[in-house]
Formats: structure tokens, sequence, C-alpha cells
């Protein structure tokens, strides 16, 4: 597609939700990136105005709109605040497919997403091959936290601090069927354990099953674990973000269970909230679509929810043990507003002292692809977040959501820190270890 | 714009300070209120209040046209930018609070900083800056001086003008000019701080502004009232007052706005009713207590159908809760949300409310009213599409009628939202012909080439 006319016809289709927007400005309160630099292109008020002159032909650079919708944590503190309940998030990311459609995708972005990301054995074969190759380049810079940087400047790893890649896909070596026939009374779960989980986190997967195994849930890890989509869709790519919701379903569809549990807060969102929200843009019959889509949403649950509001986990009177902070990931509290389970489920641990840092809401600065695209920005939102952990004196930072876990690791490393960074589910899993064995049975 | 120019900008601030690119241009051609855009020529944002006056200096030798802007979240248009060629000056480089006096009850800050951030650091040295407009979690203290802002606490502790010691500001040419100071009396010179507040941009920029502190309230107390008439419920206001009881807050909500509320909310709102009255005092315990007693009973005597005084926190949060819900509760019934601000004299609400239901049916549109009971400043929120051409037209047609009747009433144009551009028409009728001219002279006296803001207020 490349005539500007189709352009603003589609753009056109997103008027209805584009004129809600009331120019009010309230979002300016908590746009992490519009706090930093105060660009009223930083914020969901400006980007909105932006796109809504393109499709009124106000403003004729795609480009340029789209250079400023990239900027963008896809946080939805924005949509969250917001007092017109303008559904910023999805005008978003649906602004950001139209005009990719028409400018076309980067041939780097259109390598990752086309040729690795659409083809889960191809992508983990990747990283498996990053994963033996690292040893040679990254030296580790800090124990606690585990993370390395690169030995020679890379170009695109930079001064990060990172954590190495798993040297296979955890769910390789850990897919597994269901133990038998349904039993009742015994929840049957499918485990998805989310890119980042899967390839450079796997510990909170090996949390997540002897936390399942504690409570009896029957639990499900499929022999293929392709993306949930959200890189592609944050690209504009929605032909692969299709491909991957379509591939996933397949793989779910057959399968008799109760709930789809994963650990990570963006995976839960995006399939919760914008699975149903991008419909328009998963091909095939799209009756089924919506009736397939619709049950998975029914299903889907992060895993601290799951475990509390499901299996019914409760908080213990803390007895001594480390103390430990909560970030709040966005894609947990503001998208779907999950904020009490993860604090119950470590306050379940019962050798925990729960403190709160200051603004345990505030965006990380992660954002995905922001970091890798604004790493200066994305490390000065952090800053924020940084100073707040290390404010409280915490042992440990735990949080719901692998990216943000990543964030958090490259923020404290820099800083030298050795406050751990956990899932809730790891802190957790370790309770229960110690638990059982103190309690001879 | 000249690209001499634009250059003599970028040596003032710096070249990530001057925004020349259309689509950054474009994002600042717009405020809060329902008007259309004017994209300015040059977007610059200054760090140092240094810096701010030179770019003043700047455009007024360039001739350009200036346009303050904070937060940009006015109600009235006072920074969509007067013309396509003017520089719109971004106040939020200029955030510090430079000072806070806990001796001497005031604080110096610079323009940009955020009302809400203020208060909570002010809070947080045992302080209370009480002006808190609805907007205070992005609107700047400069935006609040130049519109006088108002809030939820004007009834017993005033608005903005009330804490306004001193203000810095600079004039056309750059050059700095002082007024007021640090102490609670001063007698030096005009008293140019106060012919500033409500200057929407006009007559000067902010440099810096100080502001009185107060010793915060000890204790509070909040209440609802349920009515099933508008004059019980004003009538109730009137008989609290003149009873010599000034509550902090006092808060109207109608039936409109309370059934939407209750909509959005399910927060168990009674949506039978015709008027609910949101009511908190302060002060010290014993007062509180006393004073509450005495409301609940004056709202019982005069036939409210349900009284109410919070028990707990969390009581009190949920009654707040809805005042603070009437705005985005009514904004999410359609795209466009009108909100006004006529205000009459406090015993004229029964009337107003009246009338505006009477302009709500001859215009066939869904207006929901609420404000502050307390002083008479309502917002009759007009609800529409502004894509829908013929039914805009009747907005337009309603906000006329509201004007006339609140002036008919003995009331005023705007209680808090300020002039702007969206009711310069009206100023005439409000005042009188000499005072035009009046205003027109002192602002030509003091910007003889008419940069700073033009065409705002009482038109070029
Ligand atoms: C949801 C919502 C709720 C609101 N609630 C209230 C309320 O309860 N009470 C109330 O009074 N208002 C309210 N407002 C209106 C608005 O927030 C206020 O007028 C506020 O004071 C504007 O602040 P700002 O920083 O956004 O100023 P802007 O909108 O950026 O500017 C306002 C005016 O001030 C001028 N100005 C700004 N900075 C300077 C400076 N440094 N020197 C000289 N002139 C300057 C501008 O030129 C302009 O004319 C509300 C608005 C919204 C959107
Ligand atoms: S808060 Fe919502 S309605 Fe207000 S400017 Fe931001 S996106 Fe628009
Ligand atoms: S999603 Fe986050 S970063 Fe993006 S505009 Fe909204 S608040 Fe700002």
């Amino acid at each position: 597609m490349a005539d500007i006319a189709e352009l603003v016809r589609l753009l056109k289709a997103l008027e209805d939700d584009l004129v809600s927007c009331t120019r009010c400005g309230m979002c300016q309160a908590v746009c992490p990136l519009y706090g930093e630099t105060g660009r009223e292109t930083d914020v969901a008020r400006g980007k909105l105005a932006l796109v809504e002159n393109l499709s009124r032909e106000i403003l004729d650079n795609p480009e340029a709109v789209k250079e400023r919708l990239d900027r963008c944590l896809l946080c939805g503190s924005c949509a969250a605040a917001c007092p017109g309940g303008v559904p910023v998030l999805d005008l978003f990311l649906k602004a950001r497919a139209i005009i990719t459609g028409f400018l076309g995708l980067s041939p780097l972005k259109k390598a990752i997403f086309r040729g690795f990301l659409s083809n889960p054995d191809r992508f983990d074969h990747l990283m498996q091959w990053m994963g033996r190759l690292q040893g040679p380049f990254t030296r580790s810079v800090n124990e606690t936290l585990g993370s390395s940087c690169a030995r020679f400047m890379s170009p695109l790893i930079g001064d990060r601090h990172f954590m190495p890649i798993a040297a296979a896909a955890w769910h390789k070596k850990a897919s597994r069927d269901f133990s038998g026939p349904r039993q009742s009374g015994r929840t049957r779960v499918v485990f998805y354990p989310g890119c980042l989980v899967d390839k450079v986190l796997p510990q909170v997967a090996d949390a997540a099953m002897e936390v399942f195994a504690f409570h009896g849930v029957d639990v499900h890890v499929a022999a293929r674990a392709p993306c949930c989509g959200i890189p592609a869709l944050s690209g504009g790519d929605v032909q692969t973000f299709s491909h991957l919701v379509h591939s996933n379903i397949r793989i779910w569809r057959d399968l008799d269970f109760d709930y789809l549990v994963t650990p990570c807060a963006t995976c839960t969102s995006t399939i919760s909230k914008l699975w149903p929200a991008m419909q328009v843009y998963i091909g095939g019959d799209s009756a089924k679509i919506e009736k397939q889509i619709s049950e998975i949403v029914a299903k889907t649950r992060d895993i601290n929810a799951f475990l509390v509001d499901v299996v019914g986990v409760q908080a213990k009177a803390p007895a001594g043990g480390q103390t430990v902070t909560y970030h709040d990931p966005c894609h947990l509290k503001k998208s779907l507003g999950i904020a009490e389970q993860p604090r119950t489920l470590l306050a379940a641990s019962g050798s925990v002292r729960l403190a709160e840092m200051a603004n345990a809401d505030r965006c990380c600065g992660m954002g995905g692809s922001f970091n890798l695209a604004h790493y200066e920005l994305s490390k000065k939102i952090g800053a924020k977040k940084r100073d707040a952990i290390l404010a409280t004196g915490a042992d440990a930072v735990a949080t719901g959501c692998p990216a943000c876990m990543l964030q958090i690791i490259d923020l404290l490393s820099h800083a030298g820190s050795n406050v751990a960074v956990r899932h809730p589910i790891e802190i957790y899993a370790r309770a229960l270890q110690v638990e059982n064995k103190e309690e001879p049975s | 714009m000249d690209k001499q120019v634009v250059r003599r900008f970028e040596k003032i601030v710096g070249a990530g300070n001057v925004m020349a690119e259309e689509a950054d241009r474009q994002a600042y051609a717009y405020d809060a209120a329902v008007l259309d855009s004017v994209v300015p020529a040059l977007v610059v944002r200054p760090e140092t209040v240094a810096q701010l006056g030179q770019v003043v200096a700047l455009c007024n030798e360039s001739g350009l046209p200036l346009t303050v802007r904070g937060s940009g979240t006015n109600l009235s248009g006072g920074t969509i930018p007067s013309s396509t060629e003017s520089v719109v000056v971004v106040t939020n480089g200029l955030a510090r609070i430079l000072e806070i006096n806990t001796e001497d009850l005031y604080a110096v800050v610079e323009p940009g900083v955020i009302t809400a951030q203020f208060a909570a650091a002010v809070a947080e040295k045992g302080l209370f800056y009480p002006p808190d407009p609805g907007s205070q979690t992005v609107s700047t203290l400069g935006g609040n001086v130049a519109e006088n802002a108002g809030g939820l606490r004007g009834l017993k502790y005033g608005v903005t003008k009330d804490y306004v010691m001193g203000v810095e500001f600079f004039d056309v040419n750059g050059e700095l000019v002082k007024s007021g100071a640090r102490t609670v009396k001063c007698a030096t010179g005009f008293n140019l701080s106060d012919l500033m507040v409500g200057s929407e941009g006009l007559l000067g920029v902010f440099a810096r502004l100080i502001l009185k502190l107060i010793p915060p309230p000890k204790a509070s107390r909040a209440m609802t009232a349920v009515f099933d008439s508008v004059e019980k419920a004003s009538e109730t206001v009137s008989a609290i007052i003149a009873d010599r009881i000034v509550p902090c807050t006092l808060e109207f909500l109608d039936n409109f706005t309370i059934r939407t509320v209750e909509d959005f909310r399910h927060a168990g709102l009674p949506v039978d009713a015709e008027a609910l009255l949101l009511i908190e005092v302060d002060g010290h315990p014993a007062e509180v207590a006393e004073d509450a007693e005495k409301i609940l009973e004056i709202c019982r005597k005069k036939g409210a159908v349900q009284v109410q005084a919070a028990g707990s926190v969390e009581e009190k949060e949920l009654i707040w809760q809805a005042r603070r819900d009437a705005l985005p509760a009514l904004a999410r019934l359609k795209p466009t949300t009108v909100l006004e601000d006529a205000t009459v004299p406090r015993s004229r609400i029964p009337d107003m409310v009246k009338k505006i239901k009477e302009i709500s049916r001859i215009y066939n549109l869904d207006i929901g009213t609420f404000g502050h009971a307390g002083d008479g400043n309502l917002h009759p929120t007009i609800l529409t599409d502004k894509r829908n051409h013929e039914e805009f037209a009747r907005v337009e047609k309603a906000i006329d009628e509201i004007f006339e009747a609140a002036l008919a009433m003995g009331g005023t144009l705007s209680g808090e939202h300020g002039i702007g551009l969206a009711k310069r028409k009206y100023m005439e009728k409000e005042t009188s012909r000499g005072t035009i001219f009046y205003s027109r002279k002192l602002k030509q006296t003091f910007d003889p080439k008419n940069i700073l803001n033009p065409g705002k207020m009482f038109g070029a």
C-alpha cells in the first residue's frame, strides 16, 4: 500500500475513538516519557493530535508521525488515567499498523519479525546459538544479579548490563502433557512461559513448576512456544502478529484445560486485552477467530492472580526473613488491575517483609523495543525506579514481569547494587522449599 | 520563519529546545478548550529564567507574537497561538521550587512547577497551599496565576489570587519587573502582582512567583445530603453560611450528573435525587465536630431526604470520588465535552440550575451541571459531538444563553477558567465599552507592538 488516500481512509476508521480525546491534558501527569522530556509529542495528547491531523490531511508526513508514535513505552499509564476513557493504546497500535503498512517495514524489523519471530523453531535455534556464543564475548559483572556486559562494544548491546541467554529454551526440556485423564477437583493449567522467561529467565518457569506441583495443579507445557505477538504488533507488523496468534491458538484449541497461566505480565495483557482489541488484523474466519479468542481470554490468568484468586493462596504473618519491595508492572496494574495478588503471594511466603517503594506503579522505562531504540531515555526514566528501590533498603525487588526484571537488573547492576531481582513466584517457591525442609513429614 | 531568527532562538536555549518541524509545532496548536487549532511558527522551551527573558526580548525585537504555555490545560483558548506567526514559549523547563520558608510561610517557585507537586512539597514541610483546581496534577503554577485558578476549597480558603504575595515577570523588552515581597505586608510601589493575576499572558511573562503558605487544618469531616429539589439544596447552602459556618468545600451535583456518575462507578448514589450536596468542614477538631453536627441539623431541617457523615477515611474518600468522577463520567457519554464556567451569586443557584435545564430542553442538548455551590460557580457541562455541525450550532446558542442568564442574575462570565478566546465576545456585555478601551490602552502601553498573546480577552 503506497497510496496516501488509502492511508487516510484507513486512519479515518479510527476517527470515532480519536475525537473522544478532549485534549484535557490530564495524561501529562502520568506519562513517564513526557515527565523526562516535557515534549508534547511524547505525551498521548500530542501523539493523538498528530494521528488525527494525519487522518484529516492537515499533516502529510507519515514518517514524522510514525517517528513520534514510536517514541512511546506503550506502558498504558495514559490510558489508565484518561478521564475520558480514550482507548489510547489501541489507537497507538492501530495507527502504527496502518502507517507501517503504508511506509513498509524496515529491512531489519522485517528480518527479525518475519524471519525469526514468526517461526518459533528458527527463533529458538537462533537464541541457542547466541547462548553458546555469548561466553567469549561477554563478562560477568554482578554475581547477585547474574548480569553480564559486552566485552567489546557491540552496536546492539552498547553499555547494557544484561542477562545471559539460556543455552536452550526452557520449554524444550520442560514440555509435558497433562498427567493423565481429567480428574475432578484437579485444576488443569496450560503454562505459557513467554519468550523472555523461556529464553532468558528460565528460573522463573522452574519456580512456577515447583509451585504448581506443590498445589497439585496439573500442568501442560507445549512443545512449541510461539511468541504472543507483542513485538510484531508494536512494530506495526500485523501480518506476523496475526500469524503468531493463529500459531498459538492452534496449539491450545484441542487441549482440555481450565486456565492458561503465564508469569509474564506483558503476555497476559497482550492476550487478554490486545488480541481482542486488534482482532481486525487477525486473518481467517472472523467469527471463528472471535470465538476462539474470547475462549482463550476467559481462561488466561497472570500467575500471581491464578495462585491467589483460583488456588486460594493466602498471606501469612511475616516472621522475619528478608525485606522485599515490589514494582507494579504497567501491564499488570494499569492494564489488568492486578496489584494486590502479587503482594499477597509475597506475603504468603511468610519469611518476607514487604517494604513498599515510592510510586511502585511508575513505569520502569523498559517498554520493550523502546529500550533498544532509546536506551538513554529508558535509563533516565529507570533512574527514578532504581532510586525508589534503593531507598527502601530492601534485600530484593520483586516484579511480575520478566521485561521489567531485565530493565531493573540493568539499572541495579550499573549502580553496583546487591539487591536481588526476583519474580514473586521465585520467592514463593523458595519459601515452600524451606518450609518443606523444616517441617519433617 | 526566517532561518536567521530560528538560529538566534537556538543560540539562547540550545537547538534541542527549539521545535521548528511541522509535526512538533502541530502539537502546540491547541489547549483544553473546544476551539479550532492554530499551528505556531516555532516552539521554544527555555530551561533557565535568564533564557526566558532573552526569548521574550527576541520575540519583541523580531515583532513575533508570543504565547506562553504552561501545561495547556486552560479551558478558554488562552494558549492557542494568536496566529501562524506565533512563537509558543513552553515553561515546563522552568520547574524548580526555589524556596519553601517554614518560618515566614512563603515559597518561591519558577512558573512551570506543577500545582500538585508543589502542594505535596509544601505538605511535606508541614504547611498547606490550598488552591486545588481539578487539573492540579498537571497544571502549572504560572498557568494558575495567569488564569486566577480556583478549586474545591475556594469558599473558605479563596483562590489563587489570595496566595500570590509577589510576581517577578519579564516585560516585552525582557526587563525583569519585581513586585510584591516575601513579607505579609508590602506597600512598595504599585501593586503590580495583583494586576498580573488573571492577566492570561497579555501583560508580561512570569519568571518567579512568591506564594503564601498557611498552617494546615488539624481535622476535617465530610458529609453528604440528598435533596428532592434544587431549591432545598440551595436554601441549605445559604442557611449553613447564614449560621456563620464556612465549610472548606461545598459541592453540588444535579440529577443528570448523579445518574451519570452512578452508571460509571456504581457507588450507590441516589439516582432519583434532584440534588446532592457534598460538604466538608475543617479546622480545629472541636470546631469541626460542632460545625459538622450543626450542618447535619440544618440539612435535615431544610428537608434533605438523606443525610450522612463519613465515619472513616474510606467513606470520606468515597464521597470525594463521586465529585472527582463528575467530569470524567460525563465526558465518556459523548465525544466532545464543553465545560462552562458561568458563576452567579450563591442565592441564585436554583434559578440558574432551572435556567440551564430549560436551555437544555429548548436546544435539545445533554447538559450535566455540577460545581461549587458554596461560591455560585457552576459547571454546566454540555455533551456533544463537534463533528455534528447542526448540533454544535445549537451548543453555541446554548452557551450564549447561559452567559446571558448568568449576567442577568448579577453573575460573571467566568468563575475560574478565564476569558481567552472563548469568552472574549461577551466581555463588553459584562463590563462596559470603557473597560475594553481602558484594558486595551493598558496593554498598548506595556506592549506597544502587541506581541503578548494578542487577540485574547478583549480582541486585538
Ligand atoms: C480536567 C480539567 C479540570 C480543570 N479544573 C479547573 C478548576 O477546578 N479550577 C480552575 O480554575 N481551572 C480548572 N481547569 C482549567 C486549567 O487547568 C487552569 O486554567 C490552569 O490554571 C491552567 O494551567 P496551565 O499550566 O495548563 O496553563 P496554560 O493553559 O498553559 O495557560 C493558561 C494561561 O496562562 C498563561 N500563562 C501560562 N504560563 C505563564 C507565564 N509563565 N507567564 C504569563 N502567562 C502565563 C497562558 O498564556 C494562558 O493564557 C481545569 C482544566 C481541565 C482540563
Ligand atoms: S487524558 Fe485522555 S482525553 Fe485527556 S488529553 Fe490525554 S488522552 Fe486526551
Ligand atoms: S503509553 Fe506510556 S509512554 Fe506512551 S504516551 Fe502513554 S504514558 Fe506515555
